[in-house]
């Protein structure tokens, strides 16, 4: 009862501060609203006893994602962002994408758990020790997609150094102020 | 009623002393730090209100409460108004992970009679114990950021813009190192929850700064980076930015930043203690009070090894020069970076070997 609660409380502060978020014409006002958005989700995390997947969630997506976030958007002149053309005028993408999603949600409520595939052993209550046990499924049941996973994030890093290595300052492309 | 005391009562009390200590324990912190820079630069510091100046930070406080409200005009007003809260708040909710001793047994009265029927109960010093402790602490101090770069975006004015971007570059820099170096411990130690940490520190008084020389002065260096002090105070080096982000902020508002900082240093040191000084334990397993008093001397030789890192902290800011920006960031990815990696590969090596 008090968990059904507590899982409504966070949820409905995720989904209106997540309408906030694609509502808000000001950047940082918008990414105030991620921040309440990902927390309220690490609050639902904790609220399922998966304490380390909410300590992640929040150092990960707020302690390192948002902050960058904000970091950037903070050298953008807010007034200019203001009349600048949005990326919210495209609807046909939108509304496909989206009819997509909710048949995807749909699916998954009328199916219930049958429409996920669960392993074997995520079905036990996690209770005790929970971040011993995530670090032994990822590093030994899952290892090879763990691995996938961080050669990919390793590519986008190199690329991401690549791209900005090439505007040297006073070079051919020097980045003007 | 169990669940009355146990769940609402009880972490009640402590938070309540939590909340009211703190401020006041960050109160004569200043003084402190005030009067031993005072004394290592051959003056007095402050002298005047009460006896030498023991008065001072009641005063301080209640000019500050008394001063007048100021949010510039171009200011993002709520915004400006939610930044020195979101730095603030992160900093008190961290403490209650934190171990300041062992148990205590009170007397607490049974039932709602009368009179009274006391019961022994017995209390531990800390308000919980999470399996997450470590994890906790670095994800919501990491929230503590967020409050910086808000009050210098909002203030709307360039010195405090700038001394945001460098306060959280500098942060989300040395937070990397950081998280590195405590890692070396939990190898040691085999588990996140900090109580356990200093459990396990416990047998024939082998704290892990032993085993974790290299760890703990990377932590120790980071640890200063992280609450923006001197020799790494560049966020407001007054020199070149005034006061950084809190420029622009005054009386109440400012204050909270202050606070923030303050309690950021107690979380760090509290943390070195508990991490590599092994918490409440006593050196070489000296006992001064009888089994019964534990707790107490627990809480004491907590407190002794924080005040020692307090006063580091102090020290370092009257001995050495700020550090320019471009070697900061340097120091923390070239140097520091490196060493924390190589010692956590190092130490789980050698703890497979020895272990396993």
């Amino acid at each position: 009862m008090l968990q059904l609660v507590i899982f409504y409380i966070f949820a409905t502060i995720a989904v209106v501060s997540a309408i906030l978020l694609i509502t808000r014409r000001n950047a940082v006002h918008s990414a105030m609203f991620l921040a309440a958005t990902l927390l309220s989700v690490a609050g639902v995390f904790l609220s399922l006893r998966a304490e380390f997947l909410a300590g992640v969630q929040v150092i990960v997506y707020v302690g390192g994602i948002l902050v960058l976030f904000v970091f950037v958007i903070m050298l953008v002149p807010t007034d200019r962002v203001m009349f600048e053309r949005r990326y919210n005028r495209q609807g046909r993408i939108a509304l496909i994408t989206a009819a997509v999603l909710v048949g995807e949600l749909v699916y998954a409520v009328i199916q219930g758990r049958d429409a996920f595939v669960f392993p074997e052993e995520a079905l036990e209550p996690a209770v005790e020790g929970n971040s011993q046990w995530v670090g032994t499924v990822l590093y030994q049941n899952y290892l090879l997609p763990f691995e996938i996973a961080s050669i990919l994030l390793l590519v986008a890093i190199i690329g991401a150094v690549v791209l900005s290595k090439k505007s040297k300052p006073g070079g051919e492309n020097a980045v003007e102020e | 009623m169990d669940f009355f005391v146990d769940y609402i009562l009880e972490p009640g009390v402590k938070i309540g002393v939590i909340v009211l200590v703190l401020p006041l324990l960050v109160g004569y912190l200043v003084l402190m730090e005030r009067k031993f820079i005072a004394f290592m630069q051959v003056r007095l510091g402050p002298m005047r209100v009460g006896p030498h100046g023991l008065l001072q930070p009641i005063a301080d406080a209640l000019k500050l409460m008394l001063k007048e409200d100021i949010v510039p005009r171009g200011a993002d007003r709520l915004i400006f108004i939610m930044a020195p809260v979101v730095a603030l708040v992160p900093a008190f909710i961290v403490l209650s992970v934190i171990p300041f001793g062992p148990s205590i047994t009170v007397p607490v009265p049974e039932a709602l009679a009368w009179p009274p029927q006391f019961v022994e109960r017995e209390v531990p010093l800390f308000i919980t114990d999470l399996n997450i402790g470590v994890l906790f602490i670095l994800a919501v101090s990491s929230i503590g950021v967020l409050g910086i770069i808000l009050a210098g975006w909002a203030s709307n004015s360039k010195y405090p813009l700038l001394g945001a971007l460098r306060s959280a570059a500098q942060m989300v820099s040395y937070e990397v190192a950081l998280g590195f170096s405590i890692i070396g411990v939990l190898l040691l130690a085999g588990s996140l929850s900090l109580v356990d940490i200093v459990n396990a520190q416990a047998g024939d008084g082998h704290w892990f700064v032993l085993y974790q020389p290299v760890a703990f002065v990377i932590f120790w260096i980071c640890g200063v980076a992280e609450t923006n002090r001197a020799p790494f105070d560049l966020p407001e080096a007054e020199s070149e930015l005034v006061a950084g982000f809190h420029t622009e902020y005054s009386g109440f508002r400012w204050s909270l930043f202050f606070l923030a900082e303050y309690a950021a240093m107690i979380v760090v040191a509290s943390l070195m203690v508990t991490l590599f000084f092994g918490g409440w334990l006593a050196p070489f397993g000296l006992t001064l009070l009888p089994q019964s008093l534990a707790g107490i001397e627990g809480a004491f030789w907590f407190s002794a090894k924080l005040l020692f890192f307090i006063y580091s902290y102090i020290w370092f800011r009257a001995s050495w020069p700020r550090y320019r920006y471009d070697q900061l960031m340097s120091v923390g990815w070239k140097v520091l970076l490196p060493i924390a990696i190589a010692n956590v590969v190092l130490t789980a090596i050698l703890v497979l070997f020895l272990e396993g």
